[in-house]
């Protein structure tokens, strides 16, 4: 018996996607983005300690369509680790595992950040104007 | 280690053998099923049957039996009791894990064929076998039985009907390893993580009250890779074929170890 070709099975390749460990890796994804969201953040509190041309020429990045763009990306990584972490925190104190609540509070991760992103972009706009 | 792909002598060729159906079969359904002889010297494959459905029991392992005796006796796999209670007909069906003999055919959400893989992420002994000397090896490693420091009573140690309670969903697992073998990080982390099956195991032990190593049972555990590579993905409760939850005895043993401290 030849033991030392055998191969791997497939995983990825034949696993259907769940909900399960769909959220689970956008969850790693999320905290990713967030982590260099952050930098960007430091990069304008250091751009507006530096003096107002440099802080200007930083805001007008932030502010093109492109800038926006990254903004919004970077709210909903931010809004959506946020809530997912809600999650795991019940999670860790051995609430809400079963599939069934798993399921709804997944699901509810997903409507909470879609509407608390959009709300914060709503109020943005509100308050600050285009 | 994280890889995504599969190594090259692991890819599947994708020019296997198809088997139409008999002439005059009315209602078919097509399997597509891994294959991988250790004798021929090539990569897997995946073979394609057509099977008459109007001569063929409901559950996917009466397709897989039919398959071996009607149309290619050469298909291996492992079954035995057809009820659900061995776990030896676990493996991958319609993208995920179940067990064969109580998966209904008509239960596949794929309209066109039934796709049928081993347990993932797993070495392949032959076609849907898969090498369980690991899994087996990391079970002993949670000594899987009870264990005791007082001395023996005249008769057999005693448990209230409510203690007894405690180890509902957990001694109805059958080790099939449907869980384990779904859980993306025991997938990456399978040589040091212990995985969803055996850390559920683990816990049948250290809830049962007549135990009296729990402590050591906990120190056994205490390991960033043997216990804490769980990232509660769920993936095990999800795919149980016997609806336990191996993600809440996992939780359950990570408060243990938080509680002992504090």
């Amino acid at each position: 018996m030849s033991r030392g070709n055998r191969p791997l099975s497939p995983h990825l390749q034949v696993y259907r996607p769940q909900l399960t460990s769909v959220l689970s890796i956008l969850f790693r994804i999320m905290g990713v983005a967030t982590s260099v969201g952050s930098i960007v953040l430091i990069w304008w509190l250091a751009a507006a300690a530096s003096g107002a041309e440099y802080f200007e020429l930083v805001q007008s990045f932030l502010g093109s369509w492109f800038g926006r763009l990254l903004l919004f990306g970077w709210t909903f990584a931010l809004v959506f680790h946020l809530c997912n972490g809600i999650r795991h925190l019940y999670w860790d104190a051995g609430k809400g595992l079963e599939l069934e609540t798993a399921y709804a509070s997944g699901k509810a991760v997903i409507v909470f950040t879609v509407i608390i992103t959009l709300g914060l972009w709503g109020l943005a706009y509100a308050v600050g104007g285009a | 280690m994280v890889e995504f792909a599969l190594p090259a002598n692991s890819k599947i060729n994708k020019s296997g053998k198809k088997h139409p159906a008999p002439a005059g079969a009315t209602k078919t359904k097509t399997f597509r099923v891994y294959r991988w002889d250790p004798d021929s010297g090539e990569t897997p494959r995946e073979d394609v049957y057509e099977v008459d459905m109007d001569n063929c029991g409901p559950m996917v392992l009466d397709a897989l039996i039919k398959i071996k005796n009607e149309i290619d006796p050469t298909l291996t796999f492992r079954r035995s009791c057809r009820e659900g209670v061995c776990g030896s007909c676990a493996m991958n069906i319609d993208g995920s894990n179940t067990l064969a003999c109580t998966k209904f055919c008509s239960d596949v959400e794929e309209d066109d064929e039934v796709k049928i893989y081993p347990l993932p992420h797993m070495p392949v002994v032959k076609d849907l076998v898969p090498d369980l000397n690991h899994v087996y090896a990391q079970y002993a490693s949670i000594e899987p039985w009870l264990k005791t420091t007082t001395a023996a009573p005249e008769r057999e140690r005693l448990q209230t009907p409510e203690d007894r309670k405690k180890l509902d969903g957990l001694w109805e697992c059958i080790l099939c390893f449907s869980c384990s073998t779904s859980c993306p990080s025991y997938w990456w982390n399978g040589d040091r993580y212990l995985g969803p099956a055996v850390l559920l195991q683990a816990y049948r032990f250290i809830a049962d009250t007549r135990d009296e190593e729990t402590g050591s049972r906990l120190d056994n555990l205490e390991d960033p890779f043997r216990l804490f590579r769980c990232h509660t993905i769920m993936n095990c409760t999800k795919t149980c074929p016997k609806g336990l939850n191996p993600a809440k005895a996992i939780a359950e043993i990570k408060k243990l170890m938080v509680e002992r401290k504090v």
